[in-house]
C-alpha cells in the first residue's frame, strides 16, 4: 500500500459502545460519540455538525447568523451549526449525502459563539481547508490554534442538494421528506424511506449528479484529519478509523480507555484495508486523469489547476 | 521535524558566522559550557527587516504588534526592525533584508512614490502586506476630497509601482500569518539548505499571489474557481471575509458584492485557489516548528 491512506498512527475497525447513539448514526456512530466524549472531557467546548431544518429551526441561535428563511429550508438540507450537547450531537448524527460548508462556521464559532476549543467534521477537501487555515490564516486571525479536534470522514465524492433531490424524487420515487436514511455502499445508492421501503441505484446513474469540484480532489480518506473515518473496510454497523495526528493520537486512546468504543484490529475483519486501499486508489486514478485532461482541455487553453 | 532546533543552538550559543560548526565540536561539552558563560548578544545572524506604511490605516501594523510575546521573539532572536514609522528612530529608508510594506500608494503624493521606488531598491525582498499594499482593498474606492490634501484621489497597490515578491493578503493580515512569513523569511535567507527549502516550499503560494496581479475580489473565486468547475462548498471563503459578504447558497458561495471590499482574503483562503501537496500535509511539524521558534 503506497500513500492513498495517508499518514496515520493506528488503524482499527470500531463502533459505540452506546446502542441508543447506534440507532441515529450512519455506521458505527463514532464522530457523533467522539465529539460527545470530547465534550464531556473538556477537549472541545463546541462542535461544527451538519444539521437538519428540524434542528435549525428549534435552535436557530446555533446556525449560521445570517440564515435568512429557515422556514424555507428542504427536507436533508445540512446546515452548519455549533452545538455543544450530547443531545444536540445526536440530533446531527448522520450523513447527509449533500454539501454542508462546515468550515464557514470555523471563524465564527471563535468569535459570537466564543469557543476557545472547536471541534469540526469534515469531508476530506474540508480538512484541507482547515489545515490551509492554520499555516495560511490568511482570513482567519486565531483560528489556528482553536481548533481542538478535526474529524475527516471518507469521501468518494458529494452531491449539490438538487442532485440529491433528482436521485431520490426521479430514481428512486420517493419523497424527500419520506426519507429516514441515504447510504453508499456495496457498489450501490440505498435510499431508506420512513415507512421501511428500501430503494437501491446503481452508482453508475449517480455518476452524472456529482459535484464537479469532487472531480479534481486527491483526497478519499481525509489524510489531513486529526482521526478520520468511513464504514469502508469495516462490517455493517462498525466503522474504520484512522488515527493521524499527536491531537487524534491523545483522544483516541482516552475514548478507547472511557469505554466509549468497542474495537477490533482492521486486520481481522472483512473486506479491511484492502477495499479501503483499492477505492482510494480508483479515486486518486480517476481524478488525476482528469487533472491531466484540464491541461488540455481548450485548443491551446487549460482549465486552472488547484495544486502547486 | 524540529527544524527549527539547530538555527537556536546557532543563536544562543555565539559563533554564527562560523560556517557548519562541526558535529563533534558542538559535542565537545566543555567548550559549550565556556561559550554559554559568555555573554551571548544572539543579533549577529538576525536578518533586518522594515515596516514601510504607505497608504494604509495601520491595522497591519497593529496585526504585526498583535503577536505580542510572538513579535519580541521575533525582533529578539530572528529579525531587527531597521525601520518604522513610530517604531525606529529612522528617518530615510536603510538598506534591508525584507521591507514589509503597508497600504496602498498614493501616485497623487510624491514622497510616497519616492518612498516606494526606494523600498524597491534598498530591500532584498518586498512583502505587500495587507489587503491595500496587495490588491488596493477599500483604498480602490476612494475618490479624493479628504482634508487636508483633497487632491489626494489616485491609490494603486504596491505591486502597480514596483515588483513585489511575497504577498500576505488579508484585511486586516493576520498576526500569525504575518509571524509565519517572518520566520520563513529568517529561514529562507539564514537557515540550513533543509530549512531553505521548507522556507521556499511555504512562501512559494504566496510569491505566485504576488505574481498573479494586483486586484483581487469575490469575483475572482467565481472566475478561478467556481466558474473553472473547481469549488466544492467547504465555507472557507466565507469565514475568511472580513465584512461577512459571501453567505453559501446550496453549498456554493454567493457574494454580496457591494459589501465586498477587494480585499481578495476568500480567494486566497480557499485550497482551490493554491493548494500546496509539499507544504499542507506537513502542518503537524511546521506548526510545532514555528511554535518552538517562538517559545
Amino acid at each position: 500500500m503506497g500513500t492513498e491512506l495517508g499518514n496515520y498512527k493506528t488503524c482499527v475497525s470500531a463502533r459505540s459502545t452506546n446502542k441508543k447513539l447506534l440507532k441515529h448514526s450512519q455506521d458505527g456512530g463514532i464522530v457523533t460519540h467522539l465529539f460527545a466524549f470530547a465534550l464531556d472531557e473538556g477537549i472541545i467546548d463546541g462542535a461544527i455538525v451538519a444539521v437538519s431544518k428540524e434542528f435549525a429551526l428549534k435552535n436557530p441561535s446555533k446556525c449560521m447568523a445570517f440564515n435568512p428563511t429557515l422556514d424555507d429550508l428542504e427536507p436533508w438540507r445540512p446546515i452548519p451549526a455549533i452545538v455543544s450537547t450530547k443531545a444536540e450531537l445526536l440530533a446531527a448524527a448522520g450523513t447527509k449525502y449533500n454539501i454542508s460548508p462546515n468550515v464557514s462556521l470555523i471563524k465564527e464559532a471563535t468569535r459570537s459563539f466564543g469557543l476557545d476549543k472547536v471541534g469540526i467534521v469534515g469531508t476530506p477537501c474540508q480538512m484541507q481547508a482547515i489545515r490551509k487555515l492554520q499555516l495560511y490564516p490568511i482570513g482567519a486571525r486565531d483560528v489556528g490554534a482553536s481548533i481542538a479536534l478535526a474529524v475527516g470522514i471518507f469521501c468518494m465524492e458529494n452531491f449539490p442538494y438538487q442532485s440529491i433531490v433528482q436521485l431520490v424524487e426521479d430514481h428512486a420515487a420517493m419523497k424527500m421528506e419520506a426519507v429516514k436514511k441515504m447510504e453508499i455502499g456495496k457498489g450501490k445508492f440505498w435510499v431508506y424511506g420512513k415507512r421501511g421501503q428500501v430503494v437501491q441505484l446503481p452508482l453508475k446513474v449517480t455518476h452524472k449528479y456529482e459535484q464537479p469540484g469532487c472531480h479534481v480532489c486527491l483526497d478519499y480518506v481525509a489524510n489531513l484529519g486529526d482521526i478520520s473515518t468511513g464504514s469502508v473496510g469495516s462490517p455493517d454497523g462498525w466503522s474504520t478509523v484512522f488515527v493521524r495526528s499527536k491531537i487524534g493520537d491523545s483522544v483516541w486512546a482516552k475514548a478507547v480507555a472511557a469505554g466509549c468504543f468497542e474495537t477490533q484490529p482492521i486486520d481481522k475483519v472483512k473486506p479491511g484495508l484492502e477495499l479501503v486501499s483499492k477505492l482510494a486508489n480508483e479515486k486518486i486514478t480517476k481524478n488525476k486523469t482528469t487533472l491531466e485532461g484540464r491541461k488540455t482541455f481548450g485548443v491551446g487553453k487549460a482549465l486552472r489547476s488547484p495544486y502547486i | 521535524m524540529g527544524l527549527l532546533s539547530s538555527v537556536f543552538k546557532k543563536n544562543v550559543s555565539e559563533e554564527p558566522q562560523k560556517p557548519a560548526a562541526a558535529p563533534a565540536k558542538s559535542a565537545d561539552v566543555p567548550k559549550t559550557t565556556e561559550t554559554t558563560k559568555k555573554e551571548v548578544k544572539p543579533v549577529v545572524d538576525k536578518i533586518t527587516v522594515g515596516h514601510i506604511h504607505m497608504s494604509g490605516c495601520t491595522g497591519c501594523l497593529v496585526s504585526l504588534a498583535d503577536n505580542y510575546g510572538g513579535l519580541l521573539t521575533i525582533l529578539d532572536r530572528y529579525a531587527d526592525l531597521v525601520y518604522g514609522l513610530t517604531l525606529a528612530d529612522v528617518r530615510h529608508i536603510p538598506k534591508m533584508d525584507v521591507a514589509l510594506v503597508e497600504g496602498s500608494v498614493c501616485i497623487n503624493d510624491k514622497l510616497s512614490v519616492e518612498e516606494i521606488k526606494q523600498t524597491r531598491e534598498k530591500a532584498a525582498v518586498v512583502v505587500a502586506v495587507g489587503g491595500c499594499a496587495c490588491y488596493g482593498n477599500i483604498t480602490r474606492f476612494a475618490r479624493g476630497g479628504q482634508q487636508n490634501q483633497p487632491a489626494h484621489e489616485a491609490f494603486l497597490p504596491v505591486g502597480d509601482i514596483i515588483k513585489v515578491d511575497v504577498y500576505i493578503p488579508g484585511c486586516a493580515p493576520t498576526p500569525q500569518m504575518i509571524r509565519n512569513v517572518c520566520v520563513m523569511a529568517y529561514l529562507l535567507l539564514k537557515g540550513t539548505k533543509e530549512q531553505k527549502e521548507l522556507a521556499t516550499n511555504y512562501l512559494k503560494p504566496l510569491m505566485m499571489a504576488a505574481q498573479r496581479g494586483t486586484t483581487a475580489c469575490f469575483c475572482d473565486l467565481m472566475t478561478e474557481v467556481i466558474n473553472q468547475g473547481l469549488c466544492m462548498g467547504c465555507g472557507s471563503c466565507a469565514s475568511a471575509c472580513p465584512v461577512r459578504a459571501i453567505t453559501h447558497e446550496y453549498g456554493k458561495p454567493q457574494g454580496v458584492r457591494d459589501l465586498c471590499i477587494k480585499c481578495g482574503a476568500c480567494y486566497n483562503q480557499c485550497p482551490r485557489s493554491w493548494f500546496s501537496f509539499d507544504v499542507v500535509p506537513a502542518y503537524e511539524a511546521i506548526n510545532e516548528a514555528i511554535m518552538a521558534a517562538l517559545q
